[in-house]
């Protein structure tokens, strides 16, 4: 009788001990956003943040960068694993290769290659829109993945004779036999990618271009309850993606990149 | 048509060339360039206090969280993948892991100065009881506090990658274990640790390399003032310290070196490991 109290009790009480390391920053930082000096709770923090320019403009900032790095990395890679599944498999090795690089190069070993590597032209350097030129290759592990992985459970080859024997060309085959089969995949892939930019700091924060966590960032240095205010919102964006992903199906997808 | 598909295709590899491997390149053969010439002089700035300080705490912080982050989310993949947990119990664990893994950064880190911090909600409350967490030496601006944060998405992380192993432990091997007599710790020290322990240390060592490379919390804490590696290589990045970019480039010379052990023995262990998972 004993040792089987003991066998709810233990497993029960570690479980909610974790469970409150884990909520309680949470709920203090819901508290804390909403505190305003001495006894007064409202939502003065939040109202702040609506009214200032820098929180709309470095929001929208991040969400065009994370809609860019998007439709491009997907375009890109699309059409290469596609082939690769099809006709080079002996590239396969080299492409795992290429998933594999961002994590051995972390952000923060990138930048200085890319910096020191390209200085010009201003278009590109200059402008925000640098950042997507590394936000491609921060998502390229789990967009490669979340392709491959989808791809690889749809019969390519059968659907692709099938779709050219009716007479399809190129983009036919794409636009209505492959991509509509990959909607899921697609799905989990966009998520991803965007919950990803949406948190970057590292990239920005070198190059000094004022994305959504570089205003956090910033925030913080002055206000501690608008940072929380605006953690919360993160960790909003965040929950929604990985929802998302979840119910397309893809719970198996593991984020190591991104925002550390 | 197919010419589009074969732009594409030369696109992305002339793509990852240019904005993965140069760069990677340039960081490798970069530090090795002074103005005559070769040199060793920039890596051997690496071995001055200043950044043996930076790399002796990188490790330790990326050690202890791997340890940590790995015992504890072990067990609690084990204790909720076990028959008795509650359904609601696994489905609430697994997606709650899937977005804390991918909370962090910056808002992670005001997240935890809104309630560990000096000004903190757990931390006001606490010295309300009379018990003032910052006389035990504890700071969250520290390695300490740094400790404490990075849990917070290494033990999802870690529940996330060992799921699969801890279900690969199959029922019927325990029962056949105790029908032979054996007890519970013969059962874990025999059958149970040493079939889990490829995967146990492949996910260690992925968490080793997931906090070590961290640069947005650890940055957002302490405002860029903690000795360690990717700190330091922002600081001469932005100008914050006067120094040539080719120390930059040695210590991230440097980073990449542990991060590729680090890999290569992911990939030798997970080798192992899968063994027991293919099914």
């Amino acid at each position: 009788m004993k040792t089987r109290l003991l066998r709810i009790a233990v497993p029960g009480l570690l479980l909610g001990l974790c469970s409150l390391y884990f909520l309680v920053p949470l709920i203090a930082t819901g508290v804390f956003s909403l505190w305003d000096g001495a006894d007064r709770y409202n939502l003065s923090a939040y109202t702040q943040l609506f009214h200032d320019p820098g929180f709309r403009d470095s929001l929208l900032l991040s969400v065009r960068l994370a809609v860019l790095s998007v439709v491009i990395s997907l375009i890109l890679l699309v059409p290469t694993v596609y082939w690769i599944q099809l006709r080079g498999k002996r590239l396969r090795p080299v492409m795992e290769f290429i998933a594999v690089l961002p994590f051995v190069v972390p952000a923060i070993a990138l930048v200085e290659g890319l910096t020191s590597l390209y200085t010009g032209p201003e278009w590109l350097v200059g402008s925000p829109n640098f950042l997507i030129v590394a936000y491609i290759i921060l998502a390229l592990p789990y967009t490669y993945n979340a392709l491959d992985v989808g791809m690889r459970s749809l019969d390519i080859r059968t659907l692709s004779e099938a779709a050219q024997n009716l007479g399809a060309n190129w983009p036919t085959l794409m636009m209505r036999a492959i991509l509509p089969n990959l909607i899921g995949t697609l799905v989990g892939a966009t998520l991803l990618t965007f919950a990803i930019v949406m948190g970057e700091f590292t990239f920005a924060n070198v190059l000094l271009f004022n994305t959504f966590a570089v205003y956090i960032n910033y925030i913080g240095q002055t206000s501690g309850t608008q940072a929380a205010a605006l953690s919360l919102l993160s960790f909003t964006i965040t929950w929604l993606a990985m929802l998302g992903i979840l119910l397309t199906g893809h719970r198996s997808q593991v984020q190591l990149g991104g925002a550390r | 048509m197919r010419a589009v598909q074969g732009v594409l295709i030369i696109g992305f590899f002339a793509y990852i060339v240019a904005f993965l491997l140069l760069p990677s390149g340039e960081v490798l053969f970069g530090a090795f360039r002074g103005e005559h010439g070769l040199t060793l002089k920039y890596v051997d700035q690496l071995f001055e206090p200043r950044y043996l300080h930076a790399f002796r705490n990188s490790i330790e912080l990326a050690l202890a969280t791997a340890i940590l982050g790995g015992l504890f989310g072990t067990v609690i993949a084990y204790l909720t993948l076990s028959p008795r947990a509650p359904t609601w119990l696994r489905t609430g664990v697994t997606s709650f892991s899937g977005v804390a893994a991918n909370f962090a950064g910056v808002p992670l880190a005001f997240a935890f100065v809104s309630t560990f911090g000096t000004m903190g909600l757990l931390t006001v409350w606490l010295r309300q009881q009379g018990f003032n967490l910052y006389d035990t030496g504890f700071s969250l601006f520290s390695l300490s506090g740094l400790v404490l944060t990075y849990l917070y998405f290494q033990i999802p992380l870690m529940v996330i990658i060992i799921t699969p192993a801890v279900r690969g432990l199959r029922r019927e091997w325990r029962e056949a274990a105790s029908n032979l007599g054996a007890t519970p710790w013969q059962y874990w020290r025999y059958v149970g640790l040493p079939i889990l322990l490829p995967a146990l240390l492949a996910s260690m060592v992925l968490l080793f390399g997931n906090a070590f490379a961290a640069y947005a919390t650890p940055y957002a804490l302490t405002s860029g003032n903690i000795a360690l590696v990717p700190i330091e290589i922002g600081n001469v990045l932005s100008g914050n310290v006067m120094s040539s970019p080719q120390l930059g480039q040695a210590l991230a010379l440097g980073m990449i070196g542990i991060m590729a052990m680090a890999m290569l023995a992911y990939t030798l262990l997970q080798r192992h490991a899968a063994r027991w998972q293919c099914r």
